[in-house]
């Protein structure tokens, strides 16, 4: 039995006295993916920061590769996100360089790859997510949303990692091009045989890029199941977001009059 | 109505919180600027961008400047008959306060907005954080970069701003004022000592140092969208003028003060 890639034991945060995540489990095999469900504000985006190293929890360890990330030196850190790769929910790709400088970019700084050959890596993982060569040379403003996220995508796995995290992967996207993303993470994971952590409220996204599925609500995982056992959760709360129902336990913070 | 001494301590703490956070960013960019890796080409490219592209204002600045200040002091000294002090007074004032101090503060009102509105593009789109994510430092690679070529291209700027200040003068003093060209240019060199220019590049590279801060901690703390890109910008440029004209000062006092002439 090899330990888990990604082990989350009972990681806490809040900010200024609003508590966002209490007492959060969860570990990620390896070669699994594993996708966070739920709604805005449920501590998602706070959870994945916090496994990235961008956050520091108020309590708990998060170990990725067998690393604490929440107590680990500056060097050692490096070492850790070499193995990682990460889709931003924005893309957030580099507007000062071109496309595949973007690609490019961890095998150049990260990995000191000559520029050269960072290229031929760039343009290849670019053909990968189906955007031509010319494509490297523009800029990412003169991109749709859609071909922003594939060349966010073709830089998560430029430097082939181990660790693969996604942010909202569809968020913003038309459901067709939704798809064609949902699509190439599956395929591209397999490729790699990595290890996934994705957050994201559509489930239809959930449903075709999980192996594993765990929901988030107020700071909590209430439910975490294989994916086929969602629709028989058994869990008022998921029974609601699966459905995306206005009417059920979970209510959101309206204003009630 | 609260309590104004509540009032006026939160403002004291909360400037002092201040003051803490950037002191220690301040000292998180010395302390990586030391150590590799360094990014010559980001800096070359930072050089081009403070310096070459502010040419243009701060030269201009600097030769109405001076052109106006030598019409002033030759119209207050004539009240003395003493017009011939108008090349000593203008390259003084020039050398060592104006040219460094309106240097810096055009170069502020160009750099440092520019700094803080970039940066903080950088952090609302989440490029600051896919830097970490793509294993590269973010104060390395986009914070150091910018201090250090602006530390390095201040003095240079500031010694082309003080060289047209004084030509400003030049232009008035001898076209419009029907003073001798070849006893102005002696006048200057006589009055000039070596320690206004050391200060003036001092000063200048102190500047630097403070533009290129507080545009990339401004920009690198903002948060809140486009309103705080938009806020950020404005306190960086606001922070950079008080630093300039606060460090202006004390250095003015520690070189000259103790001196006559």
């Amino acid at each position: 039995m090899t330990s888990p890639m990604i082990d989350i034991q009972n990681i806490s945060k809040s900010f200024d006295h609003k508590t966002v995540l209490s007492g959060v489990n969860l570990s990620v095999e390896k070669g699994q993916s594993l996708v966070i469900i739920g709604g805005s504000g449920s501590g998602k985006s706070v959870t994945l920061k916090c496994v990235l190293g961008l956050l520091r929890p108020d309590s708990g360890s998060i170990l990725v590769c067998g690393e604490d990330i929440t107590k680990i030196g500056i060097g050692n850190r490096k070492r850790v996100l070499k193995k990682i790769g990460m889709l931003f929910q924005g893309a957030a790709l580099f507007d000062s360089i071109p496309v595949w400088e973007n690609v490019a970019f961890g095998l150049i700084q990260g990995l000191g790859l000559k520029k050269a050959d960072a290229k031929e890596i760039a343009i290849e993982k670019l053909r990968r997510v189906g955007l031509s060569p010319d494509v490297g040379e523009l800029s990412p403003s003169e991109l749709s949303g859609g071909m922003q996220k594939r060349v966010g995508l073709a830089r998560a796995i430029a430097s082939e990692p181990e660790i693969i995290f996604f942010d909202e992967p569809t968020t913003g996207l038309d459901p067709i091009m939704a798809d064609v993303i949902n699509d190439l993470i599956v395929e591209c994971v397999q490729d790699l045989g990595a290890t996934t952590l994705t957050i994201t409220h559509d489930m239809a996204s959930a449903r075709k890029i999980a192996d594993r599925i765990a929901m988030l609500y107020h700071g909590k995982i209430i439910w975490e199941g294989d994916k086929a056992d969602i629709d028989r959760s058994g869990n008022d709360y998921v029974e609601q977001f699966i459905h995306g129902s206005a009417h059920g336990p979970i209510q959101m913070d309206l204003l009630k009059t | 109505m609260k309590n104004p001494l509540a009032i006026i301590g939160r403002i004291i703490l909360s400037a002092l919180a201040e003051l803490g956070k950037l002191s220690s960013f301040a000292f998180h960019v010395l302390s990586h600027s030391v150590r590799p890796p360094i990014y010559w080409r980001l800096i070359g490219q930072q050089m081009w961008l403070i310096g070459y592209n502010s040419l243009p204002v701060v030269g201009m600045t600097a030769l109405f400047t001076g052109a106006a200040l030598a019409q002033q002091i030759f119209t207050g000294g004539s009240r003395f008959n003493a017009e011939s002090v108008v090349p000593g007074v203008v390259v003084i004032a020039i050398v060592r306060e104006l040219g460094p101090v309106l240097g810096g503060l055009m170069v502020a009102g160009r750099v440092s907005s520019a700094m803080a509105a970039e940066l903080g593009t950088m952090r609302v789109t989440e490029q600051i954080d896919a830097l970490v994510t793509l294993s590269t430092d973010p104060f390395k690679y986009l914070i150091v970069p910018r201090v250090f070529a602006a530390v390095v291209t201040l003095p240079l700027l500031v010694l082309v701003a003080n060289v047209l200040g004084v030509f400003g003068g030049f232009l008035i003093g001898t076209e419009r004022l029907g003073l001798n060209a070849g006893s102005y240019i002696q006048v200057t060199i006589d009055f000039l000592q070596a320690v206004d220019v050391y200060s003036s590049m001092v000063k200048a590279g102190v500047f630097g140092f403070f533009i290129a801060l507080m545009g990339s901690y401004h920009g690198y703390y903002s948060s809140g969208g486009a309103q705080g890109v938009g806020k950020a910008t404005t306190n960086a440029v606001v922070s950079a003028f008080i630093a300039i004209l606060i460090t202006n000062l004390i250095i003015t006092v520690i070189v000259f003060g103790g001196v006559n002439g």
